[in-house]
């Protein structure tokens, strides 16, 4: 029997967003207030959802000790009081939390192999969210 | 086709254990959450059922049934209990939050005439949550 379990953790980073194929108007009119160049930070939540069939013997989809362990060590440890844009997966592509949804999913989907891994949904703020369910085209 | 959630809140305790384990293994797979006595949660229940808008009452579903099966299947029977002691599918299946979803499943696609039920959604905190879409 088939269930979906999601799970919501919160870290907080701070990110600027800035294009170096676009000229300096061009990033300012893009980006308006996020293209600060100091930066500024947010509050974010990552929801994660995995699915697969409930093991008769525990109850449950896979174990959720499993699951933290996993999101606090490879996501929270890594993003959690970080500017993003100084890491290295955000080196070559601006940090927007549409990138930043990719990138979780990506990592999340490489490393944790209990479950099957169905969607990252990223708040950005409470008015804004975002997510991704993976694809298979080539992202560029 | 249009989708209609109806939410609810209930709270419970429950604790997880499976008698085929031995102690060792029961704690080592639930942690705390196989304390004897047992830890409770504030539960919200969303119901999601779709179907066709009825041309004559603009409805999907009579939300007034609903709200009523709702109560009966599910918070008459789980509001302020013991899962494990006092719900009857839960005296030998372990009442994690996924089979929780699957039982209320079960107790409302059976009472639920008109309306397609599409999804049950239980929150055992505002943090974790399980989707449960039928058996298939």
């Amino acid at each position: 029997m088939k269930a979906h379990l999601s799970r919501r953790y919160r870290f907080s980073a701070s990110h600027r967003l800035h294009s170096r194929d676009m000229s300096a108007s061009e990033n300012q009119s893009t980006y308006g207030k996020c293209n600060n160049p100091h930066g500024h930070g947010h509050n974010y939540t990552v929801e994660v959802t995995v699915s697969g069939p409930v093991d008769e013997s525990t109850g449950m989809v896979c174990n959720l000790a499993d699951l933290d362990r996993f999101i606090d060590k490879e996501v929270l440890a890594r993003y959690d009081l970080e500017n993003l844009n100084t890491l290295q997966e955000f080196a070559r592509q601006v940090p927007t939390t549409e990138n930043l949804c990719i990138t979780i999913y990506e990592l999340v989907q490489r490393g944790f192999t209990q479950a099957h891994l169905e969607r990252v949904r990223i708040e950005e703020t409470m008015m804004n969210s975002f997510e991704y369910s993976g694809d298979n085209l080539p992202r560029f | 086709m249009l989708y209609l959630t109806r939410k609810a809140e209930f709270s419970a305790s429950h604790y997880y254990h499976n008698p085929e384990f031995t102690p060792e293994e029961n704690r080592r797979i639930f942690g705390k959450c196989n304390n004897p006595n047992g830890h409770g949660h504030n539960y919200t229940l969303e119901v999601t059922v779709k179907g066709e808008v009825d041309p004559r009452s603009g409805f999907v579903v009579d939300l007034k049934q609903l709200k009523e099966i709702m109560h009966r299947e599910v918070l008459d029977a789980m509001d302020h209990r013991f899962l494990n002691k006092e719900v009857p599918e839960f005296l030998h299946r372990i009442p994690t939050t996924e089979n929780l979803a699957i039982i209320v499943w079960r107790r409302l696609a059976a009472k639920l005439q008109s309306a397609m039920l599409h999804r049950v959604r239980v929150y055992e905190t505002p943090d974790l949550f399980v989707d449960f879409y039928g058996e298939s």
